[in-house]
């Protein structure tokens, strides 16, 4: 594998946030590129005037009365949640925001 | 820092190289719409309930959950877009927005992206300058993410899907006190036409600027994000950190501390702006249109009916206030402050046909008794006094039945009890005295030994006439109307002439 | 190989209506045979027994109290490890889910409570639905009935097996690129995708989301026109289903025939590239549908090869955003990592997902990424619309097209494991209805000897144009009636009878 395709498996997988280790690297790594490199058929498709397919349906206008409905006891939510500190979420500190 | 500038309109005036920089100004307003339940669930929408309180499957981003959209959120939404004349879309899409982080449970917003629901349209600011807007979307509130409270971040997810607009203005700015004008002429427009309340202390209104300064005349540079505004004084104060220290960088010389493309962050304890993240740095949010929700296709009827819902906005009331009642420039910002008093104002205006004398009524007793806790109201449509009522009061006095000391007395009433006031004032024996007879007796009583008072008029010292007044008003207890006892007291001194 | 006595859904039902069997019974009768086979086959994840037959008491009470009965009633129902049902483990056969119990239960499984199921238990799956061999299940691979030492497809395995093998005599499964009808095939039973929107999502934990559609499992037509009643119809909770009632099935006069239905073979289908024990098997249904009235029309689907890439980049990128959510916040599993909000993140994703799941989710990372967008999931999207083309055109001239489900009949496991294109192209006859969201089902339609090896089971898959789902359970019906194919079962299948 290139350095650039490499590189590329890293920076997708971080974007991902998937940290891949030096195993999983070089075995997710030529996969991925035997993948995209099979995929690339693709580019040679003539598209024409099509439009994008987006939904499968042609559904439209989906709207629901702004109707107040009990939300669940906090309890109930907060069960599957791997770490809590009373009735709040809690995960390692962290400052400024997402990025 | 500020200093070493002298600021001349919007120019900012270099004291060591004598060049007028101008800032450059956009903003990004995240503003919350006012419905019952959230954007996608049916969770309540309210401030300061306990920590996760308000969510459900939908809004936790459980696993196998889907969105459906709020109707309310989406008049509202084209609401606001009518009222600075955007042209609302056909049909617009939802999109996911992806990044990670704690406080937005799916790590994807759903928002609009390349279709939003409405683009174009501007708003007028008491300045003059018009700012354009380059559009509107529909998006998800995150939740919040509280990070002062022990050592680990805490997250409460009862804002979690609630329903925001965001309005994206062009960068037509160029000062931070445009900046301010156009927050509040925004959050006005949002009260005015009931999409929201707009308030900042509670997170309603929260703002994103664009600022980028150059050479007047010269073309735009790089343009720097602040984020984390969440009041007005916080825009004013971060942008009066900003420019300067921009146009620092620039006269500095020295390349590497231009600004560069980047967000940045404001302190508001320390009053500066500090990188938060660079352009290389930046998110890649891998936009792509919601698979969990159908397009929008708003019909023409859709939108008529919301266009029929607006009133007139705030600044073309001021407008006509000023230039078709002769209202001063306070009494017209007084009165169009609060949508519901200018509809009051402008109700009781017609009936009593005296513009001037209604606005002076609310701007001094009526509003006085909204601050009044003894009155149990918090908007003036609660007031027990109604439009029709302060009308009538005001014929009361134009037409000479009732004094005006007579008329706060009852207006104070009529504040309090929602009575009538002519019922107020035959109840309470306020109407002035007409009959001339009687006033004729009073006044001969009054100028009986005051041939001094009779010597001065008649020596053309008018005002010596008060002496004579005095007496007259409080024989007749204070009912008698003044003016007309003047008349009669001149009319007595000339006979006997 | 035997001949299967067992009756199916709409017979067991009948029988506990007339009094002939409890519920109790049924449902014992179906944990015993998956005490039986399950050990071998590891069909199920997890097997409800005490809320099974708790159910099955409370039903056969109702019975006797003279109530109603659903059409479903006392039916032993298992439903894929991805379908929420409140307070039941939902793994997605991850170790990311392992311990998740819904907070809530998914529309088309309360349908299913509401028509008189049982559900009985939880079947094993490819991880997140990811995958066409049950080998990336985070809990070990399903045995296929017919040769334990093969796939029984995926990802429905375990639904497919406990169906193929008589533990129950409907399992409900979801198809994103075919999940339903390749393992139907490979396992020899009965397995239909609606057209998109047909049956809720809600509740289904997302895949691909404009790709993922429940199709239940079953030994006959009229079991899947049954339970098709009964999942089928809008639901307010999910936005893409189709605002239309439940389907309901075709009742032609001479149902056993299909006289003038003009039937499309699509050269695309039928390649050099089949099994030649599964042409064998198409050829002859198809002979067989020709005799029973039909007129076959030879078509092409010229896009047919571009289908894979399509869908794969197509269904990673919604993939890449819907498993998003799992980063150890909210739910599921949490790793630890270097002990920022981030890094919990990666290690938590990186601990809980397998091979095949990192992949996809890169694959999919990669396509939505600047830079790349247009020119990959764009231009699939657009290729998508190409593919849909294909059919629209095909159905301007045929009433149904029909092929081989699948161009192998059951593989080794362990065959495709390393090799991700390989494993991708065992779908490559089902994505492409997929793509276009059309209804297709698979159902048996004989037994092909791999050399010297044991029978194996061949799928005809029959496809139908949108909303046609009555259409394609119709032609399906009458190839049932006029062969054997569906009567016969792997050795040891529903032993406990
Ligand atoms: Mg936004
Ligand atoms: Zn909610």
């Amino acid at each position: 594998m290139a350095d650039t395709d490499r590189d590329l498996v890293l920076q997708t997988a971080a974007l991902a946030r998937l940290q891949l280790d030096e195993r999983e690297a070089q075995h997710l790594g030529p996969q991925f590129e035997a993948i995209l490199r099979q995929f690339r058929q693709l580019e040679g498709v003539d598209v024409g005037d099509a439009e994008p397919t987006t939904g499968a349906t042609g559904v439209r206008d989906v709207l629901r009365a702004d109707e107040v409905r009990p939300s669940l006891e906090p309890g109930v939510v907060l069960a599957n949640a791997p770490h809590r500190v009373g009735d709040f979420y809690a995960v390692p500190k962290t400052v400024g925001g997402p990025d | 820092m500020s200093a070493e500038f002298e600021r001349d309109g919007t120019a900012w005036i270099s004291a060591s190289t004598g060049t007028r920089w101008v800032p450059v100004i956009g903003l990004e307003v995240h503003a919350q719409l006012a419905t019952q339940s959230k954007l996608f669930c049916a969770c309540e929408v309210r401030f300061g309930a306990p920590p996760n309180t308000l969510t459900c499957p939908i809004c936790t981003g459980q696993p196998g959950t889907l969105p459906v959209l709020n109707a309310t959120a989406v008049e509202l939404a084209v609401r606001v877009a009518l009222a600075v004349g955007a042209e609302v879309a056909a049909e617009s899409k939802f999109d996911r927005k992806n990044y990670f982080y704690c406080d937005i449970p799916k790590n994807f917003q759903i928002s609009q992206f390349d279709r939003p629901y409405c683009t174009g349209g501007g708003i007028q600011l008491p300045s003059g300058r018009f700012v354009r807007l380059t559009r509107i979307h529909i998006e998800e509130d995150a939740g919040k993410a509280i990070h002062d409270r022990g050592d680990e971040t805490l997250v409460d997810l009862n804002r979690a899907g609630v329903a925001l607009i965001e309005s994206v203005s062009e960068a037509d700015m160029e000062s931070p006190e445009e900046a301010v004008e156009y927050l509040e002429a925004l959050k006005e427009i949002i009260r005015y036409v009931g999409a929201g309340e707009a308030d900042m202390e509670k997170g309603q209104l929260r703002c994103d600027v664009n600022v980028s300064v150059r050479p007047q005349g010269e073309p735009w540079r790089t343009k720097v994000e602040i984020k984390n505004l969440n009041s007005f004084r916080n825009a004013r104060e971060a942008l009066e950190y900003e420019i300067p220290r921009q146009i620092e960088a620039y006269e500095s010389g020295d390349e590497t501390r231009f600004p560069r493309q980047e967000t940045r962050l404001f302190d508001v304890r320390a009053g500066v702006t500090r990188t938060m993240r660079s352009k290389e740095g930046a998110s890649d949010y891998r936009y792509f249109a919601e698979p969990d929700l159908p397009p929008l296709a708003l019909s023409e009827s859709f939108v008529e009916r919301q266009r029929g819902l607006l009133c007139e906005l705030p600044e073309a009331r001021r407008r006509r206030y000023r230039e078709e009642l002769g209202l001063s420039e306070y009494d017209a910002r007084v009165l169009t402050a609060v949508r519901e008093v200018a509809d009051w104002f402008e109700a009781a205006a017609r009936l009593s046909g005296r513009p001037k004398e209604t606005a002076n009524w609310i701007a001094n007793d009526v509003l006085g008794g909204l601050a009044d806790p003894k009155i149990e109201a918090t908007s003036i449509d609660e007031l027990p006094l109604k439009p029709f009522d302060l009308a009538e009061l005001i014929a009361l006095v134009a037409e000479g039945t009732l004094h005006s000391t007579g008329a706060r007395e009852v207006m104070g009433e009529m504040l309090r009890t929602g009575a009538a006031p002519r019922a107020l004032v035959a109840e309470r024996g306020l109407e002035q005295v007409e009959d001339e007879g009687r006033l004729e007796v009073w006044c001969r009583e009054a100028l009986e030994g005051r041939e001094q008072v009779v010597a001065d008029v008649r020596a053309g010292r008018i005002k010596a006439l008060g002496a004579a007044v005095g007496p007259v008003m409080k024989a007749s207890a204070g009912k008698a109307n003044p003016r007309r006892v003047r008349e009669i007291l001149l009319r007595i001194i000339g006979e006997d002439e | 190989m035997s001949v299967a006595a067992a009756p199916d859904a709409t017979a067991l039902r009948a029988s506990i209506l007339t009094g002939e069997r409890s519920c109790a019974q049924v449902v014992d009768g179906a944990l015993a045979a998956i005490e039986a086979r399950d050990g071998e086959l590891s069909a199920f994840l997890s097997v409800e027994r005490e809320a099974a037959r708790e159910r099955a008491a409370r039903l056969d009470e109702r019975h006797a109290a003279g109530e109603t009965c659903g059409p479903l009633f006392g039916v032993p129902v298992a439903i894929k490890a991805n379908m929420c049902m409140e307070g039941v483990v939902t793994s997605c056969g991850s170790r990311m889910l392992a311990n998740y119990r819904a907070p809530y239960t998914a529309t088309f499984v309360q349908r299913l409570l509401d028509a008189g199921a049982i559900v009985v238990g939880v079947t094993n799956m490819d991880e997140f639905a990811m995958g066409s061999s049950s080998e990336n299940s985070a809990f070990g691979p399903t045995h296929n009935p017919w040769d334990v030492a093969r796939a029984p497809g995926g990802s429905s395995s375990g639904s497919a097996a406990a169906v193929a093998a008589h533990m129950v005599p409907l399992a409900l499964g979801s198809d994103t690129g075919g999940s339903v009808r390749q393992p139907a095939a490979l396992c020899g039973v009965h397995g239909f995708k609606p057209t998109y929107g047909r049956i809720s999502r809600y509740g289904l934990i997302a895949f691909g989301s404009s790709l993922d559609q429940v199709g239940p499992l079953a030994r006959s037509v009229r079991d899947l026109e049954r339970v098709l009643g009964v999942l089928s119809g809008h639901d307010p909770l999910d936005s893409t289903s189709l605002p239309l009632p439940p389907v309901e099935p075709e009742r032609p006069e001479h149902p056993e025939r299909l006289d003038g239905l003009r039937l499309g073979v699509p050269a695309e289908y039928l390649g050099d590239d089949l099994d030649d024990g599964v042409r064998r098997s198409v050829e002859a249904a198809l002979e067989c549908l020709v005799e029973l009235g039909c007129e076959r029309v030879d078509i092409d689907l010229p896009h047919t090869l571009h289908a894979i890439p399509t869908y794969y980049v197509v269904a990673t990128a919604e993939a890449s955003s819907n498993l998003a959510r799992f980063d150890g916040v909210g739910f599921g599993a949490r790793g630890e990592g270097d002990g920022s909000l981030q890094g919990m993140f990666s290690a938590t994703r990186d601990a809980a997902f397998g091979d095949e799941v990192k992949r996809r989710i890169l694959l999919g990372t990669f396509v939505l990424s600047e830079g790349y967008h247009d020119a990959w999931y764009g231009r699939a999207l657009r290729v998508r619309t190409l593919l849909r083309r294909d059919f629209e055109h095909a159905f301007e001239e045929v009433d149904v097209i029909c092929g081989p489900t699948s161009p192998t009949t059951a593989f080794p496991l362990g065959e495709r494991v390393d090799d991700p294109l390989a494993m991708y192209r065992s779908d490559r006859l089902t994505v492409p209805t997929s793509l276009a969201g059309l209804p297709a089902l698979s159902l048996p339609c004989g037994l092909a000897a791999d050399e010297g090896g044991a029978p194996l089971p061949v799928g005809l898959q029959v496809i139908g144009p949108a909303l046609a789902d009555a259409r394609v359970l119709r032609v399906a019906a009458a190839f049932e009636a006029s062969t054997d194919h569906h009567e016969r079962s792997p050795e040891g299948a529903g032993s406990e009878r």
